[in-house]
């Protein structure tokens, strides 16, 4: 198999730094030798390969836009987007996994964390020897957080959590739970580490999207953890949806790479499938769907780029967030649907990439905000009127 | 141990290559360029060995501003230092690089040169030996094993049909063959950090080329294959056609 170079239709490297093609390249070699080959055995086995952990934090993307003094990079948030780009051209499994403990493991520990609690866990996390998830849905509350069930209580210098978190990614292998709960009717976030009594994380099975990833229940009855395990700097719904912010960004350029490996799989394709005495790409409309692909890509790039500079430049904000992470994770599902049509009957197999990207489309349209919530949070930016409920 | 290590930037061997109008060179306009995949190997033996006995490890590049990129992906692997080679004149010729990379590592203090046995873009696996020759040291190429131990070294060659193993004293020119380690990505932390390292331009007039590249020709396109019926025809066409029996 050829190797995969890229897409790039209007010279978007050139945006680049020598810096940020190198981190994209790293990666993207990383991957391509070590996710491509062993994916698809561990998505049909419905197991997430535990053995790339310490390769991956070796690689240095678990928080790679985090401060070197926690063993971490300090990339600039483009880099770090073409790092989530190049992992979900891989699996969509796989950047999930480091984008909840990036994103939103590592970062509220780094933003709402005591010292010592950022001491002690963010150079574990960073190294890949400490694994974390992050518990903010519930089975009755998904898109509406703020309803959540779950309580803390204070019990002299302790804590009693009672309630139950649903579709946790990495729950059942997490060291450390990053969990959210009302403590007196507000928001707040406690460390919850494995192996707490009263803590349990079974895993949820039966599901036909992100096999490769594992995704668990929490379940806390009369769970109790020191009171120094509290997030002491954050309060209310706002600090979760902030870490949100984060991992929105990150599947932004995540998807991206999912488009690449299906619009590279449906051109090459195309290429070579001979129908009616011809490739199919000799056929206009074949052509008008591959035309149609890569124009998504290019202006989901543009985008992308856009809103990494302005995250650098400290002046994101979360509604351009919530238009890329809609219109990305759409228009990748889009691509990959197409692309399964394209490549027929092989489509539907895992000798291609394109199905098991197209189901795991279907997780990441939903989590972190389905495209409806996403539509609300920016047409409330631009009327100035809630439609949320 | 004072190690050095030479390396080129050459197209990515995945990249479409189409010659330019003068049908002497490629047209590198539209081609991405990367470090010289055995150049890697020599990089990553180099690293292997400073981590195991202590040392410096710095690349040498001869080439236009835009090497200076492979120079930077050998800092993010773990190199200490870069020297960057301009010259005005220079056309790639083997003799005219190797006299360039010699005089400057002649200048530098070193225990171990190390190449990789091989560029990938015009494939003469010419200037590690005549290196050695210019340095007036032993070289040893198309190496698969290495072992340094003080001012002694032994290496492990590939010949036909076994091994062969050569030993030498330092300093000693070295070119690395495929096999000899597998070369680190390298990582986030790396990459940050070689931002930081040096990168030592320096002008240099090379020495006249021994050779020039008049003529560059794409391989003739693949015509189509055929299909025959059964073993009669294929038979036939093998004696008739292809006249191979
Ligand atoms: C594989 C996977 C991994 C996940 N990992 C995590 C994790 O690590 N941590 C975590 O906390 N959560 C995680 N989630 C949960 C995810 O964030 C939620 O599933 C998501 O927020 C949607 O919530 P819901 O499933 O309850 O859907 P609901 O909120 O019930 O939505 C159902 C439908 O109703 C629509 N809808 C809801 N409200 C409105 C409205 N006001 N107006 C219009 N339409 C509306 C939605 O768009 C959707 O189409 C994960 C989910 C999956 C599938």
């Amino acid at each position: 198999m050829q190797k995969f170079q890229g897409v790039d239709y209007y010279n978007f490297d050139s945006l680049l730094s020598e810096e940020e093609i190198l981190v994209r390249n790293a990666v993207r070699d990383y991957v391509e030798d070590n996710i491509i080959p062993v994916i698809e055995e561990h998505n049909q086995n419905c197991t997430f390969p535990m053995e790339v952990i310490p390769e991956i934090a070796e690689l240095g993307v678990f928080g790679a836009n985090l401060p070197e003094k926690y063993g971490c990079a300090n990339l600039n948030n483009v880099a770090y987007g073409l790092i989530m780009q190049e992992l979900e051209r891989g699996d969509s499994g796989l950047r999930s996994f480091v984008s909840v403990q990036g994103a939103l493991v590592m970062y509220p520990i780094f933003s709402y964390g005591s010292e010592k609690q950022k001491d002690y866990w963010l150079p574990k996390l960073a190294a890949g020897t400490a694994i974390g998830c992050f518990g903010l849905t519930e089975p009755d509350f998904g898109s509406n957080p703020g309803g959540m069930i779950t309580r803390a209580v204070k019990d002299g210098d302790s804590y009693i959590l009672n309630g139950a978190k649903m579709w946790i990614t990495n729950g059942t292998i997490a060291d450390v739970a990053v969990v959210w709960a009302k403590l007196d009717g507000v928001v707040r976030g406690f460390l919850v580490e494995k192996g707490t009594p009263g803590y349990s994380a079974p895993e949820q099975k039966g599901k036909f999207s992100l096999r490769a990833s594992i995704t668990s229940e929490l379940i806390f009855q009369d769970c109790r953890i020191p009171a120094e395990n509290i997030l002491p700097n954050v309060a209310g719904l706002p600090g979760p949806l902030k870490c949100l912010t984060q991992a929105r960004y990150g599947i932004s350029w995540g998807v991206i790479g999912s488009m690449m490996a299906c619009y590279d799989s449906a051109l090459n394709y195309s290429k070579t499938r001979i129908q009616f005495d011809k490739p199919i790409a000799s056929f206009q409309l074949i052509q008008n769907k591959l035309a149609e692909m890569i124009t998504e890509i290019t202006k989901a790039q543009f985008i992308t780029l856009q809103l990494g500079r302005l995250k650098d430049a400290g002046k994101m904000n979360h509604q351009q967030v919530s238009l890329a992470k809609r219109n990305n994770c759409k228009e990748a599902l889009n691509i990959a649907r197409v692309a399964r049509d394209m490549l027929g009957a092989n489509g539907i197999t895992d000798e291609y990439p394109v199905i098991r990207h197209m189901c795991n489309l279907e997780s990441v349209k939903t989590y972190e905000g389905t495209e409806d919530i996403h539509a609300l949070a920016i047409g409330a930016d631009i009327t100035g009127i809630q439609a949320f409920r | 141990m004072e190690i050095i290590v030479c390396v080129k930037h050459v197209p990515d061997t995945a990249s479409r290559i189409k010659i330019n109008s003068d049908g002497n060179g490629i047209d590198t306009s539209d081609i991405s360029f990367v470090l010289n995949p055995y150049d890697e190997i020599a990089v990553e033996e180099a690293l292997k060995l400073k981590e195991a006995q202590g040392g410096k490890v710095t690349v040498v590049t001869l080439g236009a501003d835009n090497s200076v990129s492979s120079l930077r992906t050998a800092l993010a692997m773990g190199a200490d230092s870069a020297i960057h080679l301009k010259s005005d004149n220079w056309t790639g010729d083997s003799y005219a690089t190797a006299k360039a990379l010699a005089d400057e590592i002649g200048k530098n203090s070193y225990d171990l040169v190390l190449f990789g046995k091989q560029a990938v873009d015009d494939d003469s696996s010419a200037v590690p030996q005549m290196v050695g020759e210019f340095l007036g040291v032993p070289s040893v190429s198309v190496v698969v094993g290495l072992e340094i131990d003080g001012s002694n070294g032994k290496a492990e060659r590939e010949v036909e049909g076994g091994k062969e193993i050569v030993e030498f004293s330092l300093p000693a020119v070295i070119s690395a063959q495929k096999g000899l380690n597998e070369p680190r990505y390298p990582n986030m932390r790396g990459i940050m950090q070689a931002k930081r390292k040096p990168v030592n331009t320096v002008e240099v007039g090379v020495a006249d080329s021994k050779s020039t590249v008049s003529q560059m020709e794409m391989p003739p396109a693949r015509s189509a294959g055929k299909i025959v019926a059964d073993v009669s025809e294929l038979i036939d066409c093998l004696k008739n056609e292809a006249k191979v029996i």
